[in-house]
């Protein structure tokens, strides 16, 4: 059998998924046995213009990771697309869109403006911004523009399948791989992850009944070790996220945040989580209920914490 | 006028690219560093409560999460007003130390030796880390993964995720270690100092005693006189996890020391319309634009710039080891830009020492690891020493602790106008009128910016250093005459 060719890229990430793709440890062997990597810009000498040459589908699957923020990150998703078989988004970023997405509350004057003015250190009394084309002495000088939307990669191209997890932890990307090098392959758009259920299932913790009173920050109280976080008042995401990840952050004291995305079958994380609480709120007196969800301090940043781009909602209005 | 630009279009497809102007002899007339992407995280920060900094913020970088996670979390205690318990900081101390042993490995050994190891000029194809195993032997080849793998477990043991931990929290951390952990760190950290002497023996091997290469680091090409700034403890003795920032001037000379919420007292940002990125400067020397020397506020925040700034290192291998590069170098300060790679080590082999001191402390499994605040959020900065530099965390919030504002100066961007320089300066020295341009000397400029360990992935996310070249000539009629493109693993 010939070997596969695989592309791996980032776009507006943080580079954490090329070090999770690293993180398959000795399997990476096993990969390198099964297939070829054509193009992967922080591991592999390939240049973007081979890329180009190459015919279109002549790769059989590209793991993309990272949101699409610039012109030059929709430009690359084009152009490997186009090249692809199967087109993956490879973690939070190029699934849903993640922390960058978080963008999407402002527009790119408002973030031009806070780097570049507001921020305390910053001294540019000339309001300098940067431009897209800039004229120097010596000649021209051009850099990508800054889109005032944080996209999804499937809001760019078409998609295939999805990995989840900010990053995908090694057991999810080894699931992915495995399923390419075996040609195993689940249907179109498929989210790939050892579970399509809620965190809660994998979760180590004891459920009782789930009835809040009061909603806690992380800070405020020291939470009981064998107990179901969201059960002591803290805001664990694991009820409306996929697991998959083995529930590490529950196991750390810490609270879900939901970097899995939605559990199969659901649109919108941030709506499913959002109707989740509501029914587990411990009251029937409409005051007491807004006092109790007045305790939650961001809610559409907290249930869209990952997710904003892919949501319903995908960008706030700016006026 | 010619054009060549050095365009990492492969393998990081933009994020960061050199445009090298010649005149119409042949000869630099300027040379741009251009970083063509923004992250926008201090705007949307806006909004957020306080205490999802630390996972928020880490998000900028996936090489260096904990960094960010640590200044963040440390803003955080300012922020409330909250003293961390004493097991608190040391758990917190430990994990940073064991990331520091694995992120110095990364650079060092997959990154900085194909150039030594393998010598600039052979071919790319064997100038990376498989070709420093095939010269060096197998075995220090496993001790490099070893050590990397052995550290990551601690991270995820402490911090509770391998790749962006979640354990920090406004006056401690999330969770302990037990009993089990804790001896099971101490053996990695044991074997982490004999990898950071071992390290240091591969260094004296390949780069001190060959005169060559020696004499390359003590090139007018790769100095720079530039401000030195690091991280001190009360003693002026280096600290990566906490202390005052202390700036020395080009000779040597304390020029400031500060306490982090002081910080906008002594740092500016400059900024230019052709990048995205800022040029963060000495406030009381002022912009100059792109020139070294005591009169431009330009400094550096690298390995070598904390070494420089500290009066010594509080471990006992790692103070004989910088003992002995200052005075093999020729005493303090060092501005030799590759001896950078010799202080990274120091410092690798520091926080190995540090992760035995740290780990064998009775304290290091106590279960009170925190402090509930209890004041009002208002305002905080919090800095720690990332790999890549001094790194400024700064919230503002509202009474319930919702962030109103956020200013970020992080490790990479502190050195952009010193990096820019050094390439500057390495063009300008070999790219002459009437000699080719060959690979080689592509990569003897690119060697002028790896020692400052780039990670634009805080500003653009390219992993550190690895940056290829594809130079692009054009003739005065902007025809392209030449290609040359080169990579470096």
């Amino acid at each position: 059998m010939a070997k596969l060719k695989i592309a791996l890229y980032w776009a507006a990430s943080c580079g954490g998924c090329d070090i999770a793709t690293l993180a398959i440890g000795e399997k990476i062997l096993k990969l390198a046995e099964a297939a070829d990597i054509v193009f992967w810009p922080i591991g592999i000498d390939f240049k973007y213009a081979d890329v180009e040459k190459m015919p279109d589908k002549s790769i059989d699957a590209c793991l993309f990771n990272g949101a699409i923020r610039t012109s030059e990150n929709e430009h690359i998703a084009k152009l490997l697309r186009a090249k692809s078989k199967l087109m993956i988004a490879y973690g939070s970023c190029s699934y849903e869109g993640c922390i960058p997405g978080l963008s999407n509350f402002y527009n790119r004057q408002m973030t031009f403006e806070c780097a570049y003015i507001e921020t305390p250190s910053t001294d540019n009394p000339e309001k300098i911004f940067p431009q897209t084309k800039v004229k120097v002495p010596e000649g021209e000088l051009d850099i990508p523009e800054f889109y005032d939307t944080v996209k999804t990669l499937a809001q760019t191209v078409d998609v295939d399948y999805f990995v989840p997890g900010c990053p995908p932890e090694e057991k999810t990307t080894w699931l992915a791989l495995e399923a390419l090098i075996e040609g195993k392959l689940p249907p179109k758009g498929t989210v790939i992850s050892h579970s399509a259920k809620a965190l809660c299932d994998e979760c180590p913790r004891t459920r009782e009944e789930k009835k809040i009173k009061k909603f806690y920050r992380p800070y405020e109280i020291i939470p009981d070790p064998e107990k179901c976080l969201l059960e002591q008042g803290l805001l664990c995401y694991g009820i409306a996220t996929r697991g998959g990840c083995g529930a590490l952050c529950p196991q750390a004291n810490m609270p879900c945040t939901g970097c899995y995305g939605p559990v199969e079958g659901v649109i919108d994380q941030g709506a499913h989580f959002l109707s989740a609480l509501s029914s587990i709120i411990d009251s029937n007196d409409p005051e007491e209920i807004q006092r109790i969800i007045d305790d939650i301090p961001d809610p559409a940043g907290t249930f869209y914490r990952y997710s904003l781009p892919d949501s319903l909602l995908r960008r706030a209005r700016i006026k | 006028m010619k054009k060549i630009m050095i365009d990492p279009i492969t393998r990081l497809e933009g994020h960061g690219k050199i445009a090298i102007f010649l005149n119409d002899d042949g000869g630099v007339a300027n040379v741009y560093f251009q970083v063509p992407e923004l992250r926008g995280f201090e705007k949307f920060s806006e909004g957020r409560p306080a205490e999802d900094m630390p996972q928020i913020t880490q998000r900028i970088c996936g090489v260096c999460p904990e960094a960010h996670h640590m200044a963040s979390t440390k803003t955080l205690d300012a922020l409330f007003h909250v003293e961390p318990t004493s097991a608190a900081k040391k758990l917190r101390e430990l994990l940073y130390s064991a990331f520091y042993v694995t992120d110095h490995t990364t650079h060092f050994y997959i990154l900085a030796a194909p150039d030594f190891v393998m010598g600039p000029d052979a071919p790319p194809a064997e100038r990376n880390i498989l070709g420093v195993i095939a010269k060096v032997g197998l075995e220090l080849g496993g001790a490099v993964i070893r050590t990397r793998h052995e550290n990551h477990w601690v991270i995820q043991t402490i911090g509770g995720r391998p790749i962006h931990p979640c354990f920090g929290l406004p006056g401690g951390v999330s969770k302990a270690i037990n009993e089990e952990e804790r001896a099971k760190i101490e053996e990695i950290a044991k074997s982490s100092v004999e990898f950071g002497k071992l390290s240091l023996k591969v260094f004296d091997d390949v780069v001190l005693k060959n005169k060559d290469y020696l004499d390359m680091v003590l090139s007018d090409t790769f100095t720079h006189r530039t401000y030195s700034m690091g991280l001190v403890d009360e003693n002026n003795k280096v600290n990566f996890y906490d202390g005052k920032v202390r700036v020395v001037d080009p000779d040597g000379k304390e020029f400031c020391k500060y306490v982090p919420r002081d910080y906008l007292k002594h740092l500016a940002e400059h900024v230019e319309p052709w990048t995205y990125l800022k040029f963060p400067y000495l406030k009381n020397v002022g912009w100059k634009g792109f020139v070294d020397g005591k009169d431009s506020g330009v400094y550096r925040a690298t390995p070598l710039s904390r070494l420089n700034a500290a009066d010594g290192m509080t471990t006992p291998l790692a103070q004989e080891e910088y003992e002995k590069m200052y005075s093999t170098l020729g005493g303090k300060p060092v501005h030799y830009t590759l001896a950078t790679h010799w202080a990274r080590l120091i410092e690798l082999l520091y926080a190995a020492e540090r992760m035995v001191e740290l780990v064998q402390d009775p304290e290091i499994t106590s279960t009170d690891i925190r402090n509930i605040p209890t004041a009002k959020p208002d305002e905080g900065v919090g800095i720690v020493e990332a790999p890549r530099g001094t790194l400024t965390h700064h919230y503002i919030t509202d009474e319930r602790g919702i962030i109103k504002k956020c200013n970020l100066i992080v490790g990479t961007t502190n050195n952009y106008a010193a990096f820019y320089m050094s390439v500057k300066k390495a063009a300008e020295d070999l790219i002459k009128p009437g000699k080719e341009i060959t690979e080689g000397l592509l990569n003897r400029i690119e060697m002028a910016w790896r020692p400052y360990d780039l990670c634009l992935a805080c500003a653009t996310h390219s992993l550190p250093g690895q940056l290829p070249l594809e130079v692009t000539i054009y003739d005065a009629q902007g025809n392209e005459i030449k290609k040359l493109s080169q990579g470096i693993s």
